[in-house]
């Protein structure tokens, strides 16, 4: 009995151990980041653009606009495919009236299966021959938008699909009882009753936006200047810092670059709990 | 009645409309490895798959395209990954699932999240200021800190949240009959957690492993960042043949991301080749965790 007891000791002891080592990596890195980062951030770190050169004088304000930018016109192309998507699996999929359909429906979804596997690097590879290359769009916003779509079209059909099947069976069968077709019951019951699910979704995607980097090092150009259209390059806060620390070789600056990117990464996650949290008391 | 036809023809062009995007994903997927296998196949052909992939020599300006000493660096550096960040994921999870008091799971899940949320950027930068510096104090000739060591500790931290996710629902999904049953015969709590539970999750617990190795292959920038980018087989430093985590190195990722942007002719090719070998490794890693998963569902 008490060898039993003793080894259960052991045990509970190295899992009690790995949960608190876990904490610590966490609290270390993001402790480090900030107390390495914040001392150069001011009102002007954020007012004034990097001045190019090899000091990194400056701030990031053309970095701020640039990943602003990349968020809204990478969404515009992602929500409406990653929605329709997660709509069709779960609205339309079970009352398939064929089994030519059925097979559609598993092919559609392995398609969605495997997109979400796929390494951001093949996604910038991709982009870089196709949009930057072929169809010349250049090293853009709207190359790395429409690559960096890819990257999280499997995130919003995920995120609406939990959000659709969280909506109660009766929502629909009411609606279609009174009369209402499929279409005009997702687009006037089921879709309001998930909006929170899935801006849940939508804002996932813009944190994936946001620390997105290797997509954007081949399709955006790289930039510190302010975008003045769509076909401008640029530079997002996470290149920035990536630029900084391997070919500006300026370390402060990226600490304060990297400080504001993680700051941004925790606010998003307390938002996407408070929503998540208020679908759960309802 | 002209308004029911209307109301049915919307019906039917949703429809349309909706299945089109449900397919999109697919289509994208095709359309990304068509291009890829297209850009590549000059390399191939002109080069030879076989000769590409067992080339040990990776000289753009001499035309010899060999990418085994990359081969070998995404897979040291996963293996690292695994060595170290397993443990630690599993541990965490059965720490989650079945030992912490909810206070404390409320503290160490938030905490995963967000290192599931630092961009890898921000991992690599990490890794440069602070592990780099770490490692350069072993002692052995020719150890710069930048190398194999330093990118597996890093990528360690950054599989950790899908690993110990994933293992914790698996976990958490095995019927309470089989945790009450255990108890009821007597089994104290840990011989409960390792004779009944973790066999049951198993299968779940190997595809969360798998998958994140299909994590650890992917991930480019926090590699670029402090593995060193020297296109060497790796190779021991020392006597000791651990010391071989001590060696530059490059991931295949790396090789793509470094070179593409200047890039043209066979050596633009050669680097969708390795895009091709990168997502076809990484496909067969992937479908393998699915696999395990419709296996141990159906057990």
């Amino acid at each position: 009995m008490n060898k039993r007891n003793f080894s259960q000791n052991i045990a509970f002891g190295m899992f009690w151990l790995a949960g608190i080592v876990s904490v610590l990596i966490m609290a270390f890195v993001v402790g480090y980041i900030m107390v390495k980062g914040l001392p150069g951030i001011s009102l002007d770190f954020f007012t004034t653009s990097p001045r190019g050169g090899l000091s990194g004088d400056g701030g990031i304000y053309s970095t701020i606009v640039t990943t602003f930018y990349m968020i809204v016109v990478t969404l515009v192309f992602a929500t409406p495919l990653g929605v329709g998507t997660a709509i069709y699996l779960t609205e339309y999929s079970s009352n398939t009236d064929s089994r030519a359909m059925g097979r559609l429906v598993s092919i559609a979804r392995f398609g969605v299966e495997t997109l979400a596997g796929v390494p951001s690097i093949i996604f910038g590879l991709f982009g870089y021959a196709l949009f930057v290359t072929v169809m010349n769009l250049g090293f853009s916003i709207l190359s790395a938008s429409l690559a960096g779509a890819c990257l999280i079209i499997p995130v919003i059909i995920r995120t609406t699909e939990e959000a659709l099947k969280a909506v109660p069976a009766g929502y629909r069968e009411g609606s279609l009882a009174l009369g209402a077709n499929r279409w005009e019951t997702t687009w006037k019951v089921v879709l309001p009753a998930a909006l929170r699910g899935i801006s849940t979704g939508i804002l996932l995607s813009a944190g994936r936006i946001v620390s997105e980097t290797a997509i954007f090092f081949v399709t955006l150009g790289g930039s510190y200047r302010v975008p003045r259209s769509l076909m401008s390059g640029g530079r997002t806060m996470a290149l920035h810092v990536y630029y900084l620390a391997m070919e500006t070789r300026a370390f402060d600056k990226a600490m304060s670059t990297a400080a504001v990117l993680v700051a941004l990464i925790i606010i998003m996650n307390l938002a996407i709990n408070m929503v998540t949290n208020k679908i759960a008391a309802k | 009645m002209t308004s029911g036809t209307r109301r049915t023809g919307l019906e039917k062009t949703m429809k349309t409309i909706l299945l089109v995007s449900a397919l999109a994903s697919l289509l994208i997927v095709l359309l990304i490895f068509i291009f890829t296998m297209k850009e590549a196949m000059p390399a191939f052909r002109e080069l030879g798959v076989w000769k590409m992939l067992s080339g040990t020599t990776w000289r753009p300006g001499n035309g010899e395209f060999g990418i085994l000493a990359m081969i070998a660096g995404s897979g040291l550096v996963t293996l690292g990954a695994v060595l170290i960040g397993v443990p630690l994921a599993l541990g965490t999870a059965i720490f989650l699932s079945e030992i912490a008091p909810g206070w404390i799971v409320k503290i160490v899940r938030p905490s995963i999240e967000l290192l599931a949320g630092i961009p890898s950027v921000v991992y690599g930068l990490f890794g440069m200021v602070v592990l780099v510096p770490l490692v350069r104090e072993i002692p052995a000739p020719g150890n710069a800190g930048f190398g194999l060591l330093a990118a597996s500790i890093v990528l360690a931290v950054m599989v950790l949240p899908t690993i110990a996710n994933i293992s914790e629902f698996a976990i958490r999904s095995v019927p309470r009959g089989y945790r009450e049953g255990s108890l009821a015969l007597g089994a104290t709590k840990w011989e409960t957690i390792s004779r009944v539970l973790i066999p049951a999750a198993r299968p779940g617990i190997i595809s969360a492993v798998v998958l994140g190795l299909g994590r650890a292959l992917g991930e480019t920038i926090a590699m670029i960042m402090v593995i060193g980018n020297s296109v060497v087989l790796p190779a021991a430093l020392t006597g000791n043949p651990l010391s071989i985590f001590l060696s530059r190195a490059r991931t295949l990722t790396g090789n793509i991301a470094v070179e593409i942007s200047y890039a043209t002719g066979v050596h633009e090719s050669a680097l969708f080749a390795t895009g091709v070998v990168l997502f076809i490794l990484i496909m067969l890693v992937n479908s393998s965790a699915g696999f395990l998963l419709r296996r141990g569902a159906r057990r």
